[in-house]
């Protein structure tokens, strides 16, 4: 149950990681002073991935096209490995996103880290979708009926 | 006598330094940006990832910059950029039920769960030329609505319910679906192979064949079941970790195009559909990809081949505008020695043709004294 709820926080953190923007990235870890050291187990490296869907949209999978990704994988000296993956060729915010996943292996950091950087970049990316979200509704058709002659 | 000749080095760097010349343009005119290219030219750039076959909206617009614009030219330069990087994996197939949706319209029913929402499109504008952007307005951000909003449901599912359209088949959980970049063409292809061939099909040729099952050329009759274009989740399984990883958002159009069926010895008569699944917004390339996904399924639905579109062979040979382009403008290229090879052929003939015209004139003249 444990390791289960300890991979949701890893996917979910992940997940923030791989769509923030490197700038937002970079000030928000500027601000939590932390350089811990750590040698590259792999990359920073640019490569692709085969993009998937679903015949149908819910059938059997399909190669709809590649798309390029970057990968790196870090280790603190404390032994701690982190791994990072995000689409694009960014290999400054995939390095620091490998090494922000190593430094949450240590529950106490991860906490730090969520509040500070995970958090809030969360709300911001949660922000502009919801922004998106009512720009589209915005252009939602509302249908009435046109009521002729008299009743 | 055959020759070999070399030469035209000089001719040829001159040429690619006029080319980045030209490129250039007017040196008191700013350069094009990438921003510029990926913000406002983002529909030119969404056709060269979807042909190119790689999803990268900088890389697409660096090859439409470099390419001055002509958009198969940089569809190659993207397609030849692959070539260059390793491969580590596919993702999972991605989940466009899930989509935050940015448009998403049917013309088949008209009040659905989630609703008819046109966002951001050229539909109903009256296609003016706007003089205004000779220059560069203010323009306003798009405008907000709030509330509660429903999920925006599958089409394919509310006819699914009432069992009047097929559903998407058995899912055999071991199977791989075959990928055209690491296997030889062969004929018939299986679905998921010509899906991803025509995903990456040229848009004009896939409009054409699409335009043409319409106008008759293989049993059509469509509706839009829906189209739908915005961002869905990527996951990649990650085998140091166990899991799948979120890696980001894509951009995709999805279309799901409704065809009369008149049902066979084995299935009741039903809606079938074409699909098209594109990258970036291109909601005409989607569903001229449903239409030719929906042909080349006569075989399959017992429908009588008569035309084209229905031919997976002319269809998937064809629509690769990368290979298309590269045969048709080799001709351009040096044939000296086979030209060489044919006017001999053709002196050849037309001397023995003269000889035996000759040769009959004579026999007529002789033949009326």
């Amino acid at each position: 149950m444990e390791i289960k709820a300890d991979q949701t926080a890893r996917q979910d953190r992940m997940a923030i990681l791989a769509r923030c923007s490197t700038e937002r990235l970079s000030a928000l870890w500027a601000t939590l002073g932390l350089q811990p050291r750590h040698t590259p187990l792999r990359g920073p490296e640019a490569g692709l991935v085969m993009l998937r869907g679903r015949v149908g949209g819910t059938g059997e999978p399909f190669n709809v096209g590649e798309a390029t990704v970057t990968r790196a994988s870090v280790k603190l000296e404390d032994g701690s490995v982190g791994h990072a993956m995000a689409l694009g060729r960014d290999h400054a915010k995939v390095q620091l996103s490998a090494v922000i996943d190593a430094l949450c292996r240590n529950a106490e950091t991860a906490a730090r880290i969520d509040a500070e950087l995970i958090q809030p970049m969360r709300r911001e990316l949660d922000q502009a979708d919801e922004t998106r979200r009512q720009q589209t509704a915005a252009t939602r058709v509302d249908f009435f009926t046109m009521v002729r002659g008299e009743d | 006598m055959y020759v070999a000749v070399k030469g035209g080095e000089a001719a040829i760097d001159n040429a690619h330094r006029l080319l980045a010349d030209r490129r250039r343009g007017d040196r008191s005119v700013p350069a094009l940006t990438l921003d510029q290219i990926t913000e406002q030219l983002s529909i030119g750039v969404d056709r060269v990832m979807s042909e190119g076959s790689l999803y990268d909206r900088r890389l697409a617009a660096l090859a439409i910059k470099q390419a001055r614009g002509d958009l198969i030219e940089a569809i190659f330069l993207v397609r030849a950029y692959r070539t260059t990087l390793p491969r580590f994996g596919h993702s999972e197939p991605v989940d466009t039920g899930a989509m935050l949706v940015e448009r998403r319209v049917s013309a088949c029913y008209k009040d659905l769960p989630g609703g008819q929402l046109l966002g951001p499109t050229f539909d109903y504008t009256h296609r003016l030329l706007d003089e205004e952007l000779e220059g560069d307005p203010l323009v306003e951000t798009g405008a907000l609505r709030g509330g509660d909003q429903e999920p925006v449901m599958r089409v394919a599912d509310i006819l699914g319910q009432e069992g009047l359209i097929e559903d998407d088949g058995f899912i055999d959980p071991a199977a791989e679906p075959g990928d055209i970049n690491q296997t030889p063409t062969e004929f018939p292809m299986s679905r998921a192979m010509r899906l991803q061939s025509l995903s990456r099909g040229d848009e004009g040729f896939l409009l054409a064949l699409g335009y043409s099952t319409q106008r008759g050329y293989a049993r059509s009759h469509p509706f839009v079941g829906e189209v739908r274009i915005g961002e869905v989740d990527v996951e990649v399984f990650m085998p140091e970790l166990g899991f799948a990883v979120p890696v980001g958002r894509v951009q995709v159009t999805e279309c799901q195009m409704v065809n009369q069926f008149k049902g066979s010895a084995k299935a009741p008569p039903q809606f079938t559909r074409g699909y098209g699944l594109v990258f970036g917004q291109s909601e005409r390339k989607a569903m001229a990809m449903s239409l030719c996904d929906r042909a080349l399924r006569a075989e399959e639905l017992g429908e009588d081949l008569v035309a084209a579109p229905q031919d997976q062979e002319f269809v998937l040979s064809h629509c690769d505008n990368v290979q298309a382009t590269g045969f048709v403008e080799h001709l351009k290229l040096p044939h000296y020695v086979d030209f060489q090879a044919e006017l001999g052929l053709v002196r050849t003939m037309r001397s023995e043709y003269e000889q035996r015209t000759g040769e009959a004139v004579l026999e007529t003249r002789e033949a009326a004294e």
